[in-house]
């Protein structure tokens, strides 16, 4: 096991997420580099993810850094039923760094626990995604000035939507409040809220995505609300519609207001947002280079 | 010698656990590998317990388990109590403490996690200790214990 991997945001601490952040404001200011040079960065996807991927990839490529690896884990030794834990032991003689997403939960944990070798983790199954969480942290950050005393609010797939929870498992050393705006069937789960409540976190949940909770909110959160989610259909067309936004929306909202989405994004933020100075979730998967950026060189025990 | 006594003989040396809950005995059985054992093992259960109403006994004659391995039964049989006999005589007596993480007892809920498609011990780490509550180390998956496949 290596220190230096990272396989979920609560490996790490308030003053190593403030470390990180200024890293990727950094490499925003230059990120072409040669911090990498010499190094050998294995992406190893089981499981397919374009958008990922090549942010991770192009990360690595701009600080000088190559990389090997697959995208499909069809087209590897694994669908010959080689476990995870060889196929690890096994790219850890070549590379320096590995980079896995994998379709089971865990997965990176394990594979982190098998091999000296640094690990991290770009999204297991439906547990852990950190990297995604950095760059959410970032684009706050960046956009705010700051992570404290900020109002958050959450809006669609709560239940399952692991970005949200951990950001919001993140964002506990920031003194946020939460808004939690969901159907029944897509709620907060107990356990979040749990988890705020011993950590002194205010939060309210709310069902109505309302001009109260849009005009008091720093920072909104959207994410798609998915049909197959929904054990009852009916209830998905009742409220699919519910949780989108639109321009007219933010006519009175506050002017720091940004609106943020780890996309894809459906029809949950009409297109007539994208052009208001508050839309930010293009730039944020931007945010998304810098922010690997720092987390690679972490992994590595790069001061950069 | 009255009948109580003979449903159980006496232990020279070894091992007692006593105040198993009925329904887990046998889980408790395999949790400590008793079946490898080849000295005499007596196991009882559906016994009278003022405590449990029916309680399960286990006795092993010449073995003296780890402590660490006892408490693997903690999680199903918290009101276990372990006497270690020598020469007839109770020695000492413990009760069987939850240790914090459980390695190779729990099998994970989730079928999608890790420890359920790879040749791996699961681990699960005790979060709340009063309703036995454990997370999967590895998805984070949350079962009580009451809910947990042995």
């Amino acid at each position: 096991m290596n220190q230096n991997s990272l396989v979920s945001i609560s490996d790490i601490g308030r003053d190593e997420i403030l470390r990180l952040l200024e890293m990727a404001r950094r490499f925003e200011e230059n990120p072409n580099r040669d911090t990498l040079a010499g190094k050998v960065v294995a992406t190893l996807f089981f499981e397919p993810s374009t958008r990922t991927r090549l942010s991770f990839e192009t990360a690595v490529n701009r600080l000088g850094g190559r990389v090997i690896g697959f995208s499909d884990a069809g087209t590897t030794s694994s669908s010959k039923g080689e476990t995870l834990k060889d196929t690890i032991k096994m790219v850890s003689n070549y590379a320096d760094l590995i980079i896995m997403r994998h379709y089971l939960e865990g997965a990176a944990r394990y594979a982190s626990e098998v091999t000296e070798t640094p690990v991290i983790n770009a999204g297991d199954g439906a547990n852990q995604h950190p990297s995604q969480t950095m760059l959410d942290l970032y684009s706050i950050y960046k956009t705010q000035g700051t992570l404290e005393n900020l109002t958050i609010t959450m809006v669609g797939d709560l239940k399952y939507g692991r970005t949200v929870h951990s950001l919001l498992m993140a964002m506990r050393y920031f003194n946020p409040t939460f808004r939690f705006v969901a159907c029944d069937e897509l709620a907060m789960p107990r356990e979040y809220m749990d988890f705020c409540d011993k950590n002194g976190i205010r939060y309210s949940v709310h069902r109505d995505f309302s001009p109260e909770v849009i005009n008091t909110s720093d920072i909104i959160y959207m994410t798609r609300v998915q049909r197959e989610r929904f054990t009852d259909i009916m209830e998905y067309e009742r409220v699919k519609d519910l949780y989108s936004l639109n321009n007219a929306m933010l006519a009175d909202s506050r002017d720091n207001l940004r609106i943020l989405h780890p996309l894809p994004r459906v029809n949950e933020i009409a297109q007539d947002v994208d052009d208001n100075p508050k839309a930010y979730y293009f730039e944020q998967a931007r945010n998304g280079l810098y922010a690997r950026q720092a987390l690679i060189c972490r992994a590595l025990g790069i001061e950069a | 010698m009255d009948k109580k006594e003979l449903a159980v003989a006496a232990l020279r040396n070894g091992t007692v656990i006593d105040h198993i809950p009925s329904a887990v005995l046998f889980k408790a059985v395999k949790i400590l590998g008793i079946e490898s054992i080849e000295t005499s093992v007596t196991i009882g259960n559906n016994l009278d317990s003022g405590k449990l109403g029916t309680k399960g006994i286990i006795k092993v004659a010449d073995v003296f388990f780890p402590e660490a391995t006892l408490n693997r039964i903690a999680l199903i049989a918290p009101t276990a109590v372990v006497n270690i006999i020598r020469d007839y005589e109770v020695v000492e007596k413990f009760p069987v403490i939850l240790p914090d993480t459980i390695v190779d007892i729990v099998t994970c809920g989730n079928p999608k996690c890790i420890t359920n498609n790879e040749p791996m011990p699961s681990r699960f780490e005790v979060i709340n200790r009063d309703d036995v509550t454990i997370r999967c180390h590895y998805c984070g998956r949350v079962v009580k214990s009451t809910d947990a496949v042995v």
